[in-house]
């Protein structure tokens, strides 16, 4: 066995391309660890616990490579780890204007709009590291683009400025940490194939968007456009200068007839602020503001004290539209006895969101039963690192450092399908689950799999395996996080009944009531 | 705004077309829903600059200040009215001399500055002999000052002594006007440092013959219009740094019936039209108060990135730009990389020196290497190579050059206009064509070739553009 590390000063490649790079060569036969990968704090760290030395000089600026394999695979992988860095570094192909030669990709995001006819480029989608987002983005309202910014860790006074900037040129700036938007059916960042139809969002919440289209996909609704706004519009100092310029926008588009807006709950003042806009809307708006607890003024807005399965009923029902049976796959083996509930998200929303639904059922004092819920889409664990719908490394080590955990009797997890994201997340996800049940007869595990039928990953194929694997699998995150909760109380003594099948009644019945009482009102 | 202009302009009611800069997932996932992407190649700036960017670039005058600076840059209308003496036209009094790039004295000067100096000396009839003039410039005996802080450009070491006689370039359109000195042609010449007989005595000739026909011709003429001249030029085949062979043919082909028509003897007319159409480098002068008339005229817009001089003075290499006033940014000149005369080498190079770089200021010389094929083999590289350098250049400046056409990239203007945040983001320094000087005085030139400014002088103008430094 060899260990080889290097480091290479000022070579820079975007994380997910150096992700892919060590992911192929880690695969390779005779190559026991591999990594290539920028010298970042985070990422030495990992280095060192996958036992590489890293240089003391090597900074963020700097690649490092790393392989550890077999004697007689290590000078292979090494050749093998160059030439895929090449091939990571040679620019795409572009078409350039007139004349001879080949035309080499833009640098900057002016440049690159100064090659797209004016008339034609419509927005620019930015993903460079928070710090640098600001000049392309400012590059981009100068060619009169509007922005989504899915990048993370913008200065807060930047976010501000380039709203204020956009809102002066009659742009929008969508994010930042936006994940999510549909525009004209194209999907832009994280986004589910889902057909046109006659929803509009303006999304806070880029997982929870994805929840919502998936659901009313299922119930055959589509969607006019997704707005995703980022996590910190509705926050006081941003004052929800960006939703506010979408409310209006759906209000003005042709194709939306209702408009959703969610949101995780918004600053008072901000929630307040959207509320007064859309009264004044021509389009019927309904909130989707899971994990908001008590709502401020319960049953004036349907959705708000809901989940997110109930505004898109709710919107359905607005529609004049049937609500489906939302689906779900059972596993095939029984529910078994379960302490600790442990929630490992890649959706920051759907965290929330199962996190109100747990909260109601169990009593929210949930980390005093040993039950926890991480998003592992938080700046803290992004920072540096692609979202973990691209990359699932850090959520694969939590998995199984929780299946050690005797405390942990309940795995409950989100898988969101889609453009953007892992082109297949059970390949990694299901071994790693079928795993962790095989080794602890008393651990169950749920999944919330958001995706449609149309998503390139394949909704059928992702939850058939993700069952088989022993997982029971729900499209609806309240679903999912209802069941969780249900298998912590039945190990609480009570022999209620765990399958899936059997929480659907409960909630369907829920459900008919419900409507009942709003007729009746 | 105007009420036709559609909400956000067209967002929601048109194809989306993306711009894409970041992870390529993101720009494939849209690849693979037929969504037409134009992607970036981003890399991160140098640490420490994120603030200043934010800074300059979140400056609300900055895009409308750069649209201004450098719409006048462009706009400008340069013409040749008037070819005077330096001490009549830029009352530059005897023991003044100006010379090329940011300030520097004779402690930190350079062998070819020196010995531009010393034949200065020589010419102004300051010293009998090169020791003597060494000595005195030693003691502090010449004042000197940069071609730049009065308007004028000098080629190499840009020696401007007052009875040198200097082309007049007014720029119609917004009334400024720039001075350069008459090109002495190629070898041992006095830019190149060399102070030889030989070279002194063409300088007399340039003085008592050449400048005063120079002037009687031209004002026979009348302005000529420059940018029509300098276009067709490039149509031609000349960048208008390294290769004025276009622009000087065509100069000659304009003024020959005024030539004609001065009252000078025909020897002294036959003798003039020999040494212009001998120096295929005679139009450069010529081509450099155009482009120094058009670079000032984007002087001093205030939040403006535009850099409106480069220019080496053998020692240092310095900017200037719209936004910072008069302020030089310097670093070290670097060596040229090109291919060299004779028997000299690399090692007889003197580092990058000349006004010349005012050139590639305005989106001419390197920045229009694709224009010139005839000469990218002479600078070092290829046809592929000159077309890759200038669509370099695109990605560093703010326009294109709307009368100077690149044939070979189907009559695009040229980059024009570099902009210091650019430069910054990018890492691309702009590419310079440039002569090489000997390093040791009186040599003269030893070669040609590429070189390219130090990046640390563009981050210092961020800086201090952000007010931070």
């Amino acid at each position: 066995m060899k260990s080889w590390v290097e480091v290479r000063p000022g070579a820079y490649h975007d994380s997910v391309t150096l992700m892919r790079v060590s992911r192929r060569l880690g695969g390779r036969a005779g190559v026991a660890g591999a990594m290539a990968a920028m010298a970042t704090e985070l990422n030495r760290e990992v280095l060192e616990r996958m036992g590489f030395e890293v240089p003391a000089e090597a900074g963020p600026g700097d690649l490092v490579v790393a392989i550890r394999a077999e004697d007689a695979a290590f000078d292979e992988a090494r050749h093998a780890l160059d030439d895929l860095l090449h091939e990571a570094a040679r620019p795409a192909p572009a078409d350039g204007p007139g004349g001879w030669g080949e035309q080499a990709p833009a640098r900057t995001t002016a440049a690159a709009a100064a090659r797209v006819e004016a008339s034609e480029a419509s927005i620019a989608l930015l993903s460079v590291p928070g710090p640098h987002v600001f000049p392309e983005a400012m590059d981009a309202l100068d060619a009169g683009l509007n922005v989504m910014i899915f990048s993370d860790n913008v200065p807060l006074d930047q976010e501000i400025e380039l709203k204020e900037t956009a809102a002066r040129r009659g742009l929008i700036v969508l994010g930042p940490d936006c994940g999510t938007a549909v525009i004209g059916g194209a999907g832009l960042g994280f986004a589910n194939a889902v057909e046109p139809g006659p929803v509009g969002m303006v999304a806070a919440s880029g997982t929870g968007a994805q929840q919502l289209m998936c659901l009313l996909d299922t119930a055959g609704v589509g969607v006019s456009h997704v707005l995703g706004v980022g996590g910190r519009d509705l926050s006081r100092q941003v004052s929800g200068r960006s939703a506010l310029a979408a409310l209006a926008a759906l209000d003005a588009d042709p194709a939306t007839e209702v408009i959703l807006m969610v949101s995780k709950p918004p600053a008072p003042q901000v929630a307040d602020l959207i509320r007064e806009a859309a009264r004044r809307l021509d389009t019927p708006v309904i909130f989707a503001l899971p994990g908001s607890g008590e709502g401020d003024r319960p049953g004036e807005y349907p959705g708000d004290r809901g989940d997110l399965t109930r505004a898109a009923e709710e919107t359905l029902e607005r529609l004049g539209r049937p609500v489906p049976q939302w689906p779900s796959w059972p596993a095939p083996a029984p529910a078994r006895r379960a302490s600790g509930l442990r929630g490992l998200f890649a959706g920051g929303t759907l965290r929330d969101e199962a996190e109100a639904v747990i909260g109601d059922a169990l009593g929210w004092d949930l980390a005093a039963h040993g039950h926890s819920l991480v998003d592992f889409g938080d700046d803290a664990y992004t920072r540096g690192r692609a979202h973990p719908m691209i990359d699932p490394t850090l959520r694969l080590a939590a998995l199984a450092e929780q299946a050690a955990d005797p405390g942990c009797g309940v795995l409950l997890l989100d898988v969101v399908l889609g453009y953007g994201a892992d082109p297949d997340p059970a390949a990694a996800l299901a071994p790693a689950i079928e795993k962790a049940l095989r080794d602890r007869d008393d651990l169950v595990a749920v999944v919330s799999l958001c995706g449609t039928r149309a998503d390139p990953q394949g909704r059928e194929q992702q939850a058939n395996a993700l069952c088989r694997a022993g997982a029971t699998v729900f499209l609806s995150n309240a679903a999912a996080a209802r069941h969780a909760a249900s298998l912590v109380q039945a190990r609480d003594g009570a022999d209620a009944q765990t399958a899936p099948s059997a929480t659907r009644t409960a909630r369907d019945a829920a459900q008919t009531a419900r409507n009942a009482s709003r007729r009746a009102t | 705004m105007s009420e036709s202009r559609p909400r956000l302009g067209g967002l929601l009611s048109r194809e989306p077309h993306v711009v894409a800069a970041g992870v390529d997932v993101l720009a494939d996932a849209l690849h693979q829903q037929a969504v037409p992407v134009e992607r970036v190649d981003w890399r991160p700036p140098p640490p420490g600059t994120e603030e200043s960017l934010a800074t300059v670039l979140g400056d609300p005058r900055h895009a409308t200040a750069n649209a201004d600076a450098v719409g006048r840059m462009l706009s400008a209308r340069p013409q040749l009215v008037d070819v005077r003496p330096a001490q009549e036209v830029l009352g530059l009094e005897r023991g003044t001399f100006l010379h090329a790039g940011p300030p520097i004295d004779w402690e930190r000067a350079s062998g070819p500055m020196r010995g531009a100096l010393i034949g200065a000396m020589l010419l102004e009839d300051l010293a009998g002999t090169p020791e003597e003039a060494e000595k005195a410039l030693g003691q502090g005996a010449a004042t000197l000052e940069p071609c730049h802080h009065h308007a004028t450009v000098g080629p190499m070491a840009g020696l401007v002594s007052p009875s040198m006689w200097m082309f007049v370039v007014k720029d119609t359109e917004h009334g400024g006007t720039a001075y350069c000195s008459l090109n002495e042609g190629l070898g041992k010449v006095l830019r190149y440092g060399a102070y030889g007989p030989e070279v002194i005595e063409r300088l007399r000739w340039m003085g008592g013959v050449l400048g005063p026909l120079l002037r009687e011709a031209v004002r026979l003429h009348g302005p000529l219009d420059l940018t029509t001249l300098m276009a067709q030029a490039m149509q031609m085949g000349d960048e208008l740094h390294n290769r004025n062979r276009a622009a000087t043919s065509l100069l000659m082909r304009e003024l020959a019936p005024a030539f004609a028509s001065t009252d000078s003897s025909r020897a002294d007319i036959a003798g003039a039209l020999t040494f212009i159409g001998g120096n295929d480098h005679f139009f450069l002068n010529v081509g450099m108060a155009a482009a120094k008339c058009a670079a000032d005229a984007a002087r001093d817009v205030p939040g403006s990135s535009l850099v409106v001089a480069m220019a080496r003075n053998g020692t240092d290499f310095g900017i200037q730009v719209s936004g910072t006033g008069d302020r030089w940014f310097t670093g070290p000149a670097g060596v040229p990389d090109g291919l060299y005369l004779g028997s000299y080498g690399p090692a007889d190079a003197n580092p990058d020196i000349g006004d010349s770089a005012i050139t590639e200021t305005v989106g001419m010389g390197g920045f229009a290497l694709a224009a010139a094929p005839a000469i990218v083999r002479f600078v070092g590289g290829e046809v592929p190579d000159a077309l890759a350098a200038t669509r370099r250049m695109y990605e560093i400046t703010m326009a294109e050059h709307p009368a100077l056409q690149v044939p070979l990239l189907s009559f695009r203007g040229t980059p024009a206009g570099i902009d210091v945040t650019r430069v910054v983001r990018t890492g691309i320094l702009p590419v310079i064509d440039t002569g090489i000087a000997g390093r040791e005085a009186g040599t003269g030139q030893v070669g040609a070739g590429l070189v390219e400014p130090p990046g640390e002088i563009f981050t210092q103008a961020l800086h201090a553009l952000a007010g931070e430094g």
